[in-house]
């Protein structure tokens, strides 16, 4: 295992300061050319949000860089070790990144703290007993340690949500890929999930956030990158990106999130962030 | 003079029990009671029955359903997941058994194994192993379908938060699809139960020693001793009392499925 460090997905050298680098990135499927060549960086300990309209590649990015899409072509390189070599072992990769997923993904036949166990024991291969007394940990870190024997179907949106990240950080991760973690919740449950994110942003994780909570990326994200049409067309400080944005197209997307009723007409084919599809 | 609507509802309703009262009134006078309860219900017969048609027939009856099932529910996961391979020849051997398992008639299926392969190959397969193949390969086929169709309920989002913790393909097939899949295909497979039970009467064609009857060869075995019906009554009785409790079974855990979505 320490003969090929790149290959077999082991931390490289604690100096590195680069979480996640993107090259080249391109991503088709068939004749529909979804990322345009996207570049950007992530350092350790950076939260860094995505935004843009639908469709625009920002799911397709995140799913780029834990290979549940397959980039065409580009190099994408976390923490040390290049995902898109064919070398790679990718199981060994993922367990390093968690990833949040818009309609949270929990296991329903599993109790809230199985969801947290399972990867654990099958994956990390550690023993019930920590692996429970590490999911316990993290229910209580998201506020959910009443819920431990709730199954998903018995939980709100924003509690799954909750679970969610929990099994998601039990896997102890380098860094996290949220992917429109609060779209699919009913407006009064976004508060609990954001706060949960804000909290492990302030412990200092690494996050790449999907997001159209512009308050969040405003308040919490160190960089904002602005995405359209499959690639990137700006991206800096928050207060620069959303404050004051240098680009006629990012003025036009953040006028019509911060303001849906201002949508001019002349936009309606473009479904926009409150025509988003919630796939369950 | 015109009748109201409900005048008309009663008048209808009224002539249907007269006529049901009417029918019945004539098959009790012209039918020959006795002679019809000696046929298909004499207790003395009945008697006679027990304990054997328990203790042998419904033993076998349910041991053979659980051997072909056992087998089948095997043998139709592994075509499950071959038909759903990403290499093209299991997917085409899958196929191909299904389709030809599923079009054939279970009885070709007993005699060819019953039959067929002791005499082709000169060698006696265990009887055991024949009843259990006979029932298990044709129901494979249906349940490998049954399974496929499970599988594929279950939302790609599974699999995709399974890979995303580091779960290999078949790591999240086997802990976290498939177990969702049997909650999905728990209903149809309880009916395919059901079917197997009723088929596991084509055993009868094999020519199995006394201790080996299940139900149907039992009852006509006892046709014969008796010259009545009553031992086929018997029997199909207690095939309802399998298939019945099956079946509130299939329709409780349809009502628990509807309910978690
Ligand atoms: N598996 C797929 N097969 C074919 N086309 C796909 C697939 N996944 C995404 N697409 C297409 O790629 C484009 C970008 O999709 P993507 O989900 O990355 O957009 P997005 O920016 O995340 O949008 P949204 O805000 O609606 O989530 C869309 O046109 C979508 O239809
Ligand atoms: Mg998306």
């Amino acid at each position: 295992m320490t003969t090929d460090t790149a290959k077999t997905g082991r931390a490289p050298a604690a100096g590195d300061p680069t979480a996640i680098a993107v090259t080249g990135l391109h991503k088709a499927f068939g004749d529909l050319e979804v990322l345009k060549g996207i570049d950007f960086t992530v350092r350790r300990g950076e939260v860094v949000c995505v935004i843009g309209p639908s469709g625009s590649g920002k799911s397709t990015l995140l799913r780029c860089v834990n290979l549940l899409e397959e980039p065409t072509s580009g190099t994408v390189v976390v923490a040390g070790t290049e995902v898109t070599d064919p070398d790679v072992d990718i199981d060994r990769v993922r367990r390093r990144i968690g990833m949040v997923f818009q309609s949270f993904n929990l296991f329903p036949h599993l109790t809230a703290l199985e969801n947290l166990t399972i990867a654990q024991q099958r994956v990390l291969r550690r023993d019930k007993a920590e692996a429970e007394r590490i999911a316990r940990a993290n229910l209580a870190r998201v506020g959910l340690s009443d819920k431990e024997r709730s199954y998903p179907a018995q939980l709100s949106g924003g509690q799954q949500q909750r679970v969610a990240i929990a099994r998601a950080l039990s896997m102890d991760p380098e860094l996290m890929l949220f992917d429109e973690p609060t779209s699919a919740l009913d407006p009064e449950l976004v508060g609990d999930v954001l706060a949960v994110m804000r909290s492990l942003a302030d412990e200092g994780m690494t996050m790449l956030v999907v997001t159209h909570e512009m308050s969040f990326a405003r308040e919490v994200a160190d960089r904002v990158v602005f995405m359209d049409g499959g690639v990137i067309v700006e991206e800096g400080p928050p207060d620069r990106v959303v404050g004051a944005p240098q680009h006629e197209r990012t003025r036009t997307f953040l006028a019509r999130v911060l303001d849906p009723a201002a949508a001019e007409v002349g936009e309606v084919a473009d479904a926009g962030p409150e025509g988003k599809r919630v796939d369950r | 003079m015109p009748l109201t609507k409900r005048q008309r509802t009663r008048v209808v309703r009224g002539s249907q029990y007269a006529l049901l009262v009417l029918v019945v009134i004539v098959v009790a006078l012209v039918a020959d009671w006795g002679r019809l309860q000696r046929a298909f219900f004499d207790v003395g017969i009945v008697a006679d029955l027990f304990p054997e048609v328990l203790t042998t027939a419904l033993v076998n009856t349910v041991l053979y359903t659980l051997l072909g099932f056992g087998f089948g529910l095997v043998a139709g996961l592994l075509l499950a997941l071959m038909r759903l391979s990403s290499v093209p020849p299991y997917r085409w051997i899958a196929v191909t058994y299904i389709e030809f398992f599923r079009g054939v008639p279970a009885l070709l299926v007993f005699i060819a194994l019953g039959f067929g392969v002791p005499l082709a190959f000169e060698m006696a397969l265990d009887q055991y192993v024949t009843v259990m193949l006979s029932l298990g390969l044709v129901g494979a086929a249906y349940m490998a379908e049954t399974i496929r169709a499970g599988i594929r309920a279950v939302p790609k989002g599974q699999t995709e938060a399974a890979r995303s913790l580091g779960m290999s393909h078949g790591r999240a097939m086997l802990s976290i699809v498939i177990p969702q899949a049997f909650r999905i295909v728990l209903p149809p497979l309880t009916n395919e139960l059901i079917l197997l039970t009723k088929d596991s009467s084509l055993v009868y064609l094999l020519g199995l020693s006394l201790g080996q009857y299940e139900l149907a060869n039992f009852g006509r075995d006892a046709l014969n001793e008796y010259k009545s019906l009553t031992p086929i009554l018997v029997a199909g009785l207690l095939y309802l009392v399998i298939t019945l409790p099956l079946g509130h079974l299939v329709r409780r855990l349809e009502a628990r499925t509807a309910k978690a979505r």
